[in-house]
């Protein structure tokens, strides 16, 4: 398993969550979160490693990296705006 | 049972009939605390701005929809203590419980977005509807945006088929020519549900009505006239129809039952509240990933109802009739008089049958016989 070697300021567990759960915890996230802040999502949800990635390019931020976990997927965005 | 809406009326009515021999025989009592004392079908909300429905026919007194076994007690619930099993109420009463079964519902918050009132119409009340019907019938041509402003909502499909439907009445009234007609979806795609988006953004293209993805609305300029995504998008509008942002009760968050979003954790199957005993949510109350429609707390009444009978009977619960399988079935408004049908659970997605007059006529059907069937469990 690879590892990103970014220090994450705020992890959201939403595995369990159904599409569009998980993008929308991130979106909740991203709202309250600081520019500069490292956000990472983790998703039982299929559907999330397409959709948070092409949110994450509407909306301008940058996306860290996506991995495969444990049984999930662990999705890193940075806030840029 | 806390709340006397869909789910709590029909939850309290099921136990009324269940356990009606214990009641009579004065050992089980049944209570539903309702702040308001009034029943309101909200589903019926859309058609007063959108069908000439009337307020007065979407409201009856709560009493009038229970059994006569069950106490109804009209007041505001204030706090729920899991420890001492006990709901407090505005006049300071405590009311002492075994099975406690919360269904509270959604509010809407339309404050959290600076400028709604003045700008935005919606149609999550009767007021509100009437309003949006006033916007509409003074409308002689311009932008119309329908967009949504914060997820979980009620009743998803509402704001899809409100655009169809002033579509619709817009080509009625020989205004379409000179409108646009814009619809905002805050996720990649039309509808949460694929199949349902499958289905629906055809409709949209063929009725030349602008689809904007990832539009997540954050604020309203109202000088300029325009709402701002959070992706950094603006959309200018003559009349702005927006889906307020939506929370649990206050009550379940003020008991610190809930996190400050309201809806309470709930598992998937059993309906019982993460990590309480002896407490149950349905309806628009819970966290579950589904509609919050009248129609999930319909399917899950009878769930929690089971569980509690059986603890009640000193018996483990049936396994398929205590086991929510996330069934929900609702119908779909796509203009035209044409409609369809939703129906899917948390394995299923829907299969949108493809739309006719036969579903659109169900719909209505299915809100003015409401009264004689949901709330008292004849369907």
């Amino acid at each position: 398993m690879q590892t990103i070697e970014v220090p994450i300021n705020r992890t959201i567990d939403a595995r369990g969550s159904f599409c569009p759960g998980p993008l929308m915890e991130l979106i909740r996230a991203i709202r309250e979160g600081q520019v500069g802040e490292v956000i990472a999502v983790w998703s039982t949800d299929s559907g999330s490693r397409v959709d948070i990635p092409a949110w994450i390019e509407k909306a301008g931020h940058r996306l860290v990296g996506v991995e495969s976990r444990d049984g999930y997927d662990e999705i890193i965005v940075e806030k840029l705006r | 049972m806390l709340g006397g809406g869909v789910g709590g009326t029909l939850a309290a009515n099921l136990l009324a009939r269940k356990l009606r021999r214990r009641i009579d025989a004065g050992s089980v009592n049944v209570t539903l605390v309702d702040e308001g004392g009034e029943h309101v079908y909200q589903p019926g909300f859309m058609y007063i701005a959108m069908g000439g429905e009337k307020p007065e026919s979407l409201r009856r007194s709560e009493r009038s929809l229970l059994d006569k076994r069950i106490q109804l007690r009209i007041a505001r619930a204030t706090r729920i203590d899991p420890v001492s099993r006990c709901v407090e109420v505005a006049d300071g009463e405590a009311i002492g419980y075994d099975w406690l079964i919360v269904a509270t519902g959604a509010r809407i918050v339309p404050e959290e977005i600076p400028h709604f009132a003045e700008e935005a119409h919606h149609f999550y009340g009767a007021d509100a509807a009437q309003r949006l019907r006033a916007a509409l019938d003074a409308f002689r041509g311009g932008k119309i945006v329908v967009a949504i402003a914060g997820m979980p909502y009620k009743c998803p499909p509402a704001p899809l088929e409100v655009t169809f439907l002033i579509d619709s009445e817009l080509r009625d009234r020989k205004l379409r020519d000179r409108s646009e007609v814009h619809f905002c979806s805050p996720i990649a795609r039309a509808f949460t549900i694929e199949s349902v988006s499958e289905m629906a953004t055809p409709i949209l293209a063929h009725k030349s009505i602008a689809l904007h993805t990832f539009f997540n609305v954050e604020t309203i300029d109202p000088e300029r006239k325009v709402i701002q995504s959070l992706e950094g998008e603006e959309l200018p509008y003559d009349l702005l129809i927006l889906v307020p942002p939506h929370r649990g009760a206050q009550v379940v968050i003020d008991s610190g039952l809930a996190p400050p979003s309201g809806w309470l954790p709930t598992d998937h199957h059993t309906l019982e509240v993460k990590g309480q005993e002896r407490m149950y949510a349905i309806g628009d109350a819970t966290d579950l990933p589904l509609s919050k429609a009248g129609s999930t707390a319909h399917f899950e009444a009878p769930i929690v109802v089971e569980r509690i009978v059986a603890g009640v009977e000193g018996r483990e619960p049936d396994a398929v009739a205590g086991n929510y399988t996330g069934k929900v079935m609702c119908f779909f408004e796509v203009g035209d008089g044409k409609g369809t049908l939703l129906q899917f659970d948390y394995e299923h997605p829907p299969k949108p049958p493809k739309p006719n007059r036969l579903w659109h006529l169900g719909k209505i059907v299915f809100n003015k016989t409401y009264w004689h069937t949901v709330p008292k469990g004849r369907v």
